[in-house]
């Protein structure tokens, strides 16, 4: 609609503010909205792999190294790093809300956010380690 | 300090502008003024055509919000002091049609909140004659934070998911409903999360927390959509596992 | 000119309106019930209250002792039918809002929690934190929402009110939001607006208290009620009127005047000491004070404020510590609203307007002379403040006599005519007449906000804390000259769109009528009582002034008093002794 309505007496006429195409730029929060709005490209990007991966390995042993023949090109590298960069910043999003989410109290009183989101970290650590420990071949 | 402080409003009249334009007014710089006085200032003395919303002056009522410096205020309780040497920049809440000058449409907020049921829902009734439900005050204190909700607004304002989608039933609404949900007085929950579960009640919520930052009485509005979604979860996994009947 | 139509109107949707609007859709779920409000409901000045709601909750406590805390501390201007009715519903009224979902303070076991409280005796205050009002309101609000009954008319002005063949059909009201003018007729019409502390230059009372409903009934010709009793509270911060709770001087807080002196020991409340003593110096009844403060300040020993005297509140000797813990939302009113800060300053205080106790005479059941029309709330005067209201008594009225009021109205309503043709024609010369005096107009020369600050000043120096008949007749004198300058007002908005001059201009106007009937009721009354204190007439006299002055307005514009004597039941009068 191109034409401005006209004011005609006793029917309210509002003004919508136009937002401006940049207005994410104005705090860091909204920044971080749009970005993981944008990261979905990315973790779809990466599910794509995964299932190429699983693919691959079906069709048999030669196709394999062809398949991470192409994963070392430097496009899909910088792909990749992208993708785990926004996976990352996703799983500390969630974890930071974890407190949000689920209130826990002891006799009473509410256990510090801190509490709550630790135990996620932790938990973290501890997989990456075991996985990091049969990967390098433990 | 200076005795005299410059504020840029934005004014908008429907029967005269297409769309709103500063103007700029000079007020007295005094340390115990808020946002608001210097606005009254000017409507008592300046001019008197300067439209918005303001009763208690003590942030309880809700009425004041607006931009302040691009950012959601109760102007009540937003010192002239924090902007100096200034000048401020004074406009209506952001995400809301603008009636005029600094005063914005708020229906949308009156048709979400009564959708989520804000009372007290029980199968049945205990008279009064029979005296009060029992409440422990840890029972009060689980909901006692989202009561505090004065409707400011100031939540839609700084919801930037909101502000592109306004299906989006939004923080305080949702805040209010998760009150009766967590009362121990109450048993509407199911009800309540019925209307809230599709996709534009709570899951458009993606965690920008922006909302739970600006909201001055310390709601949480954040808090509550995060615990609604694991409810609703929790809720839709169970109807999963056990599809019959149970609940 | 468009209108609409329904049973019952409600005038107001604070604690009062809200609570008349659900009796009414639970009485008869049949009638329509239309809620107009200047505000949105849940902006309503209830909003504000903090301290709490009395009702007998425990059993050693009895309906006789409220009874008999709420007419002494009236000095005996209660009807006292009224407040045995009021005491006996108050309990039952609070549990309804319990059941409704409103977050009391609880015991540990689940009971409801109750404080005590100024001028009650026993433990019967029930509150929800230090936010009482807010919760009840929210409560009541988010309640009336389940009613499909009830039709809001959010953000509508009225005007006027529709009298035909001596019954009430209906208001004349405003749509901010379009500036249309448009009228609302119903059956019976419940008036719930609240209180009129803007009249005051200082007060504890929100923007929207003007005593719109006190002028709409008196306009209408109906009396008004003990319109001279006007409670003071004693420490409020000048220009914003935010309240100082007793418990700040309670804690050991001094009152200091201008050399630092602390001058209460000057006015009979007996010799300082370090350390706070109950029921002398600083813990002294409110009114006497009140009191001292103008005493103080006829001495030239208070400190000229940019808004006027005040002396200073110091609570800097009690220590950081103390104050954190003990007076936590003292400190956060003075550095969120006022940028001071108690634990390093001083704080300027003042005696404040606080509270109406007269307005629209009605009966028990909160109906007035004037047939389908209703009151209820701080806007009605039923009366069981009398002379002077206790604290925490005023909130579950607004649930009583909202209730009662809601109730005979439905009853009333139920058996009526829809609204005749003699009232759209009475809208439509209201039309007329706004859109002449204000919208359309051009020319003028007086401002808003110039006859405002006038009439506020002639109210407090006449009908202030100390009256005599000299300075109400100045007053009264200067409220004349202020009517008869109004009609030459100017509007700089001449919009339709949400024009809050015009409506500014409007509450000034209703403020100027609500302000000569407090002068003209205080200058008759030639007596001390209560809130009511002439120098000229320093002591009660039952004699003559047991009685409620009831003022009505003439045709000719001017007003006409009368006297209707107190209805005792039980409590004869006695002596008022302070104690606390
Ligand atoms: C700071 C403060 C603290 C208090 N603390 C306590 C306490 O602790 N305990 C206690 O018992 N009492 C207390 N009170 C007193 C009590 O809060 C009030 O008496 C009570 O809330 C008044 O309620 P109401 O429903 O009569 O009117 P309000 O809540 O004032 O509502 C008035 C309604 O009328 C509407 N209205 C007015 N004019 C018009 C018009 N022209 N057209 C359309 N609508 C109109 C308004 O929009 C509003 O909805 C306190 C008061 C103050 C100021
Ligand atoms: S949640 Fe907070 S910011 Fe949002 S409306 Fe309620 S009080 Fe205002
Ligand atoms: S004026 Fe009431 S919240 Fe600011």
């Amino acid at each position: 609609m191109t034409e401005k309505p006209v004011y005609t007496e006793f029917h309210p006429r509002w003004y919508r503010t136009r937002v401006s195409t940049y207005w994410w730029l104005d705090r860091t929060p909204y920044v971080k909205f749009i970005l993981r709005e944008l990261s979905s490209i990315f973790v779809a990007f990466f599910v794509v792999i995964t299932l190429l991966q699983i693919r691959a390995l079906g069709q048999g042993p030669q196709a394999y190294p062809a398949f991470q023949q192409r994963l070392q090109a430097p496009i899909m590298v910088i792909l990749n790093i992208l993708s785990l960069l926004f996976v990352l910043f996703h799983t500390i999003t969630w974890f930071n809300l974890t407190p949000k989410a689920i209130v826990l109290r002891v006799r009473g009183r509410r256990l510090p956010d801190l509490l709550i989101a630790a135990p996620n970290y932790v938990a973290w650590l501890v997989v990456s380690g075991v996985i990091a420990w049969i990967v390098t071949g433990g | 300090m200076a005795d005299k402080i410059t504020l840029e409003v934005a004014r908008y009249d429907p029967e005269r502008h297409t769309e709103p334009t500063f103007e700029k007014y000079e007020v007295p710089f005094r340390k115990d003024w808020v946002i608001l006085d210097a606005l009254n200032y000017i409507k008592d003395r300046l001019d008197g055509s300067l439209s918005y919303r303001w009763s208690c002056r003590t942030g309880i009522c809700g009425s004041c919000g607006m931009m302040v410096d691009g950012e959601p205020k109760l102007t009540c309780a937003t010192f002239l002091s924090s902007y100096a040497p200034g000048p401020v920049r004074v406009e209506a809440l952001r995400n809301f049609p603008i009636v005029r000058d600094l005063v914005i449409e708020m229906t949308d907020f009156m048709v979400k909140l009564k959708k989520v049921k804000p009372w007290i829902v029980r199968e049945n009734e205990k008279p009064i004659s029979q005296g009060e439900y029992l409440q422990t005050p840890e029972q009060l204190e689980n909901y006692k934070q989202f009561s505090m909700c004065i409707n400011c607004l100031l939540c839609y304002a700084a919801c930037p998911v909101y502000g592109l989608d306004n299906l989006f039933t939004g923080p305080a609404a949702i805040a209010l409903a998760q009150r009766y949900n967590l009362d121990s007085r109450d048993v509407g929950a199911r009800e309540r999360r019925e209307i809230l579960s599709d996709h534009e009640g709570i899951w458009g919520c993606t965690f920008v927390g922006e909302c739970t930052e600006v909201c001055p009485k310390h709601v949480d509005p954040a808090g509550a959509i995060q615990q609604y979604k694991v409810d609703a979860a929790i809720d839709w996994f169970k109807s999963f596992l056990l599809p019959r009947g149970a609940k | 000119m468009d209108s609409s139509s329904h049973d019952v109107l409600l005038v107001g949707g604070g604690g009062a309106g809200l609570r008349a609007a659900i009796a009414v859709a639970e009485v008869n779920p049949k009638l329509s019930v239309a809620v107009v409000s200047k505000v949105y409901p849940m902006r309503s000045h209830t909003v504000s209250a903090e301290g709490g709601a009395a009702g007998v909750a425990r059993p050693d406590d009895s309906l006789d002792e409220h009874a008999y805390d709420t007419i002494s501390g009236g000095d005996w201007l209660c009807d006292q039918d009224a407040v045995e009715a009021f005491v006996k519903e108050a309990r039952e009224e609070l549990l309804q809002m319990e059941h409704w979902g409103c977050p009391w303070s609880r015991e540990p076991d689940g009971r409801i929690a109750v404080r005590p409280f100024g001028g009650m005796k026993k433990e019967r205050t029930w509150f929800a934190a230090d936010k009482t009002g807010f919760h009840m309101l929210h409560t009541l609000f988010q309640t009336s929402l389940k009613y499909n009954a009830i039709t809001r008319y959010d953000e509508w002005f009225v005007t006027k009110l529709l009298v035909d063949d001596g019954r009430v059909q209906g208001v004349v009201a405003i749509e901010l939001m379009s500036g249309k003018i448009q009228a609302i007729t119903s059956k019976a019409v419940i008036v719930c607006t609240g209180g009129c502390g803007k009249v005051f230059p200082f007060t504890t009372n929100a923007n929207i208290k003007n005593g719109d409903g006190m002028a709409l009934a008196y306009r209408a010709g109906c009396p008004l009620k003990d319109m001279e009793f006007v409670q003071y509270h004693p420490t409020g911060l000048p220009f914003t009127g935010i309240l100082i709770t007793e418990a700040a001087r309670a804690e050991g807080g001094y009152m200091l005047n201008k050399d630092g002196y602390r001058y209460l020991q000057d006015y009979d409340l007996g010799k300082p000491q370090p350390g706070p003593v109950l029921r002398t110096m600083e813990l002294g009844p409110r009114d006497r004070l009140s009191q001292a403060f103008v005493k103080e300040n006829e001495k030239g020993r208070t400190i000229e404020g940019p808004y006027g005297p005040v002396v200073h509140l110091d609570l800097r000797h009690l220590g950081a510590k103390l104050i954190n813990t003990k007076l936590p939302f003292v400190r956060e009113l003075c550095l969120k609203y006022q940028n001071i800060d108690p634990i390093k300053e001083l704080i300027p205080v003042r005696p404040v307007v606080h509270y109406m106790m007269g307005g629209v005479h009605t009966n028990m059941n909160g109906a007035t002379p004037i047939k389908g029309l209703y009151a209820a709330g701080e806007v009605a005067c039923v009366s069981i403040n009398g002379a002077n209201r206790l604290g925490s008594n005023s909130l579950p009225e607004l649930l009583v006599f909202g209730a009662r009021a809601g109730k005979s109205a439905a009853a009333f309503a139920s058996d009526q005519r829809p609204a005749g043709s003699a009232a759209l024609t009475q809208a439509m010369d209201e039309q007329r007449r706004l859109e002449e005096q204000f919208l359309r107009k051009a020319g003028g020369r007086e401002r808003v906000a110039t006859i405002r600050e006038e009439m506020q000043k002639a109210v407090e120096s006449g009908a202030g804390i100390y009256r005599t008949a000299k300075t109400l007749q100045e007053s009264a004198n200067k409220l004349q000259e202020l009517q008869e300058r109004f009609p030459n007002i100017a509007l700089d908005d001449h919009s339709r769109t949400f024009n809050t001059e015009l409506t500014s201009a409007l509450e000034l106007s209703f403020m100027l009528d609500v302000a000569t009937s407090i002068v003209q009721c205080a200058l008759h009354r030639k007596e001390s009582r209560g809130a009511h204190q002439r120098t000229d007439f320093p002591g009660r006299n039952d004699t003559e002034y047991l009685a409620h002055s009831l003022v009505t307005r003439k045709e000719d514009g001017s007003s006409q008093l009368k006297y209707l004597p107190v209805t005792i039941t039980r409590w004869p009068p006695g002596q008022r002794v302070y104690g606390r």
